[in-house]
């Protein structure tokens, strides 16, 4: 199966726009992604070491609160915190349309992607109502400068996240022989360890045990996250001694460091349960949901050869000929349909930008939380599932078909031609039936919703 | 007969009650069990304390010198209900409301919402040793072969993380609505033709939302019904709350066995009586709107109302309470003894609190949950002990199901 631009755009892409080129070949789309991020300096989000508000911020104003209470600036100080949770609002407000537009307007397409992919798969659930708008922070600082890197390098930036940390409760882990348990009755947490081993790195199933588990735990122990500071490593809650994780030995230096636990981390990304697990993970996500095994080990084998470096593994992937089967096996999730339909729209950057927040919550979040993905918020650990059953639902149905009749032209003041548009949306050969839909369609609304509805449009 | 096939002629919506998505013209396939159960997901943690308050415990007009007033009328001698729950009180009269005390999840010390909620709805004994992928009600469906995503609804804006997991399980929320054309509708048919998945979601999306926006037969008969209840003009008709209740018990008379939604608004932190008058009104008007809109089945049900954990046991500065750890689950339905306060009460003295500052809890409140599983579907221990709440002891029976 040779490669093709349309399904390039669609399967590995944002989809199909009216304005920007799909790409020509396989190394051009890992040349995009090997190139400047582009996209995300136009639409900046900000990291979460530099993000407004902060976690501090709202302590600072709580502090503030407290410290006038009975005063005359009790008012004040109310008015001020109050403002600054709003300001949390208007903050994850932007993040939604930062990352609408980018998805609306990249040439790089792959990247956006494999940020979404990447930060499915190191899931971070916001804990507390402050950290609500921080999860798009979270993946600008761990996720995304390291999709087209070493895994072990995000690996790293992940554990060491404090949206991570609180999420998998590693902040209330100490070593129960550290000098920070003395005095306290807390012990190790093992959340993190085994999400870690479960979800992050060799998967269910695979090659640990529960020693393993509680060995990592323990190499974990002083990975620790606060409000004013972030997260950071505090020796004085480390287990001491070296820990064995799956048949090797980590720390045990004289005083505990980070770098043992990176050490510890670089070791289980090179594992060969790990290359697979994430080989395995790719294809589910971009191809099928039975992959071939053959690609799974090629992909895996590759991994394993560049020491971790996932390039080589995507370049394994495009390069098979699934990649290009002309079935399209997999249905894009609520945030994918949404943003593909604003990319084929050519919905315009300062639409987007200047759209009002009962606009962005009526045509994208609530949307997307009828069709089942609320934004940013799943129910667990493990993220959205893959699988299509999930998705296709009726009320799932209900909510794109509503999108596609009532959305476009809430976004747009003039929506393109049916005829034209389900070339846009679809490549040069759509589906005989929705041809036939889109020129039967008896209003320019509901020509242009039979397209975005189609299974055509949904999958990929 | 082929259940889409019978709901593409259309013309049939609407008709009867065999017209609904829902219901199979072969009788009563869904599930190889006829109880009912609701389970309310009460999030933000309800007060315990001042819904059911043990007047008769000498220590809580020390801790609650303006929340406990003496407004709350008797229930049997030693609690009493909050004055915003009397339009329960004609069910606990018959013996159809009832609540367990002095309970709380396995979730101690940290008491924030969502790991409480992470907790309860995960049914878990902790989050510390990681495994939140499901919750209890779909692990329990997991251990019935073969039923139909109809047996179960999660219903509202909420991720009913309780009903989340492997088993399948509809979903339906007051937000999704379906506004399509005749026209587009009919060509949709067209462009979903070759895609069974695709086109039989599409088709159920489309009856559903005919059914619900055309106020077919199902939603007509549970305005009669309710309209015959005297009890139900209490109820302020109109709100979500509602909506969801009638949409529960419409599906729950016919084959749905299990639904479950969520409250929201009961993190009373401050002027909490306020706060307690608008969410109490959600509850009752739910339990009342499920007891008329359910009729018959009503006998068959059992309603949990179930919370993160319980608050301080002392009121603060500010009117309200502050997050706890014991409280109380609130039960109903005509499955279920009501009419009775359950539990140990462990005493409000001073050197009776958890912490020194809660109302400590005397049971694991997943027991009760399991016992009711236990009675109306009559699930093994084992199972419920292992698959659906790890590490839990059963104990003995609490005596909730008749």
């Amino acid at each position: 199966m040779p490669f093709d631009p349309t399904i390039a755009a669609i399967r590995f892409g944002m989809g199909l726009s009216p304005t920007i080129a799909p790409p020509v070949s396989v190394a051009d789309m890992l040349a995009r992604l090997a190139g400047p991020d582009t996209i995300a300096a136009e639409f900046p989000i900000p990291t979460y070491k530099d993000v407004y508000p902060s976690p501090l911020d709202y302590l600072d104003a709580t502090r503030a609160l407290n410290a006038a209470r009975g005063t005359d600036d009790e008012a004040a100080a109310d008015e001020q915190r109050r403002q600054v949770g709003q300001d949390g609002g208007e903050a994850m407000l932007s993040f939604v349309k930062a990352d609408l537009n980018r998805a609306a307007h990249t040439e790089d397409g792959f990247r956006e992607r494999l940020v979404r992919f990447w930060a499915d798969h190191f899931t971070a659930r916001s804990t507390k109502g402050i950290n609500r708008h921080l999860v798009s922070p979270y993946i600008e600082e761990a996720i995304r400068p390291f999709v087209m890197g070493d895994f072990a390098e995000m690996l790293i930036a992940v554990v060491s996240s404090p949206m991570m940390i609180w999420s998998l409760d590693q902040h209330q882990s100490m070593g129960p022989n550290s000098r920070a348990a003395r005095n306290n009755v807390k012990g190790l947490n093992e959340n993190l360890a085994r999400e870690l081993l479960e979800l992050h790195t060799l998967g269910v199933g695979s090659a640990y045990q529960q020693t393993d588990v509680r060995e990592l735990a323990e190499l974990l122990t002083g990975v620790y996250a606060n409000v004013q500071e972030g997260g950071v490593f505090r020796p004085a809650r480390a287990e001491p001694g070296a820990e064995r994780v799956l048949g090797v030995e980590y720390g045990g230096g004289e005083v505990a460091s980070i770098e043992e636990v990176n050490a510890g981390l670089r070791g289980i990304a090179i594992h060969p349960d790990t290359a697979r697990h994430l080989a395995r993970k790719l294809v589910v996500h971009f191809i099928t949901p039975t992959p071939d095994g053959g690609l799974v080990d090629a992909m895996a084998a590759r991994y394993l050869e560049d020491n971790g470096a996932l390039m080589g593994m995507y370049g394994v992937m495009l390069e098979h000929e699934t990649a290009w089967a002309p079935d399209a096996l997999k249905v894009k999730q609520p945030f994918d349909f949404i943003a593909s339909s604003i990319r084929a729209l050519g919905v315009s950057r300062d639409e987007i930008m200047n759209a009002e927040k009962g606009v962005i919550r009526r045509s994208i979040q609530r949307p997307m939380t009828v069709m089942g993905q609320t934004w940013q918020r799943p129910v667990g650990p493990d993220g959205w599932p893959e699988e299509e059953e999930n998705w296709i639902t009726p009320q799932g149905m209900a909510g794109r078909i509503t999108w596609s009749m009532q959305m476009p032209r809430t976004l747009l003041d003039r929506l393109p031609d049916p005829r034209d548009f389900v070339f846009t949306a679809l490549g040069p050969k759509p589906p005989e039936a929705v041809l036939f839909a889109a020129n039967a369609a008896e209003t320019v609304s509901d020509g242009v919703g039979l397209v975005l509805a189609s299974a055509a449009f949904q999958r990929r | 007969m082929d259940r889409r096939k019978f709901l593409i002629g259309g013309t049939a919506l609407g008709c009867s009650a065999a017209a609904s998505p829902f219901v199979t013209p072969v009788a009563m396939a869904a599930a190889p069990w006829d109880a009912r159960l609701v389970v309310i997901i009460l999030r933000g943690a309800m007060d315990g304390l001042d819904v059911i308050q043990p007047y008769g415990d000498p220590a809580l007009a020390g801790l609650r010198p303006t929340l406990f007033n003496g407004n709350a009328a008797d229930l049997d001698g030693y609690y009493a209900l909050h004055p915003s729950f009397e339009p329960l009180r004609p069910l606990w009269n018959t013996g159809e409301f009832g609540a367990v005390h002095a309970v709380s999840t396995p979730y101690r010390d940290k008491r924030s919402h969502f790991d409480g909620q992470d907790i309860l709805e995960a049914g878990l004994p902790n989050l510390t040793s990681g495994g939140l992928r499901d919750g209890w009600l779909n692990r329990m469906l997991q251990v019935v072969p073969g039923l139909e995503p109809e047996v179960a609804f999660a219903i509202g804006r909420e991720q009913m993380l309780v009903l989340s997991g492997d088993a399948p399980a509809s979903r339906w929320s007051p937000d999704a609505r379906l506004t399509i054309s005749p026209n587009a509708r009919a060509l949709l048919n067209v462009v979903h033709h070759d895609d069974p998945l695709f086109r039989d979601a599409s088709d159920e999306a489309i009856a559903i939302a005919e059914q619900i926006s055309l106020e077919a037969d199902l939603a007509e008969e549970t305005e009669v019904m309710m309209a015959q209840s005297p009890m139900m003009e209490t109820v302020s008709r109109g709100g979500e709350h509602v909506k969801i209740a009638e949409f529960a018990a419409s599906r729950l008379r016919a084959d749905t066995r299990i639904a479950s939604f969520s409250i929201n608004g009961w993190d009373t932190h401050a002027r909490q009586s306020n706060g307690m008058r608008n969410v109490a009104r959600a509850l009752t008007d739910t339990i009342l709107t499920l007891k008329a809109g359910l009729g018959p089945a009503w006998d068959k049900t059992a309603v949990l109302c179930l919370t993160e954990f319980g608050r301080t046991a002392r009121e603060n500065g500010s009117g309200g309470t502050d997050h706890g750890t014991g409280g109380a689950m609130l039960f109903a339905g005509g499955a279920l003894r009501g009419g009775q306060v359950i539990g140990d009460w462990p005493g409000l003295g001073d050197g009776d609190l958890y912490a020194g500052r809660d109302l400590l809890p005397t049971r694991d409140v997943r027991a009760h949950v399991a016992w009711v599983m236990r009675g109306l579907i009559g699930l093994d221990q084992a199972v419920l002990e292992q698959a659906i709440f790890p590490g839990l002891e059963l104990g003995p029976n609490p005596g909730l199901v008749r």
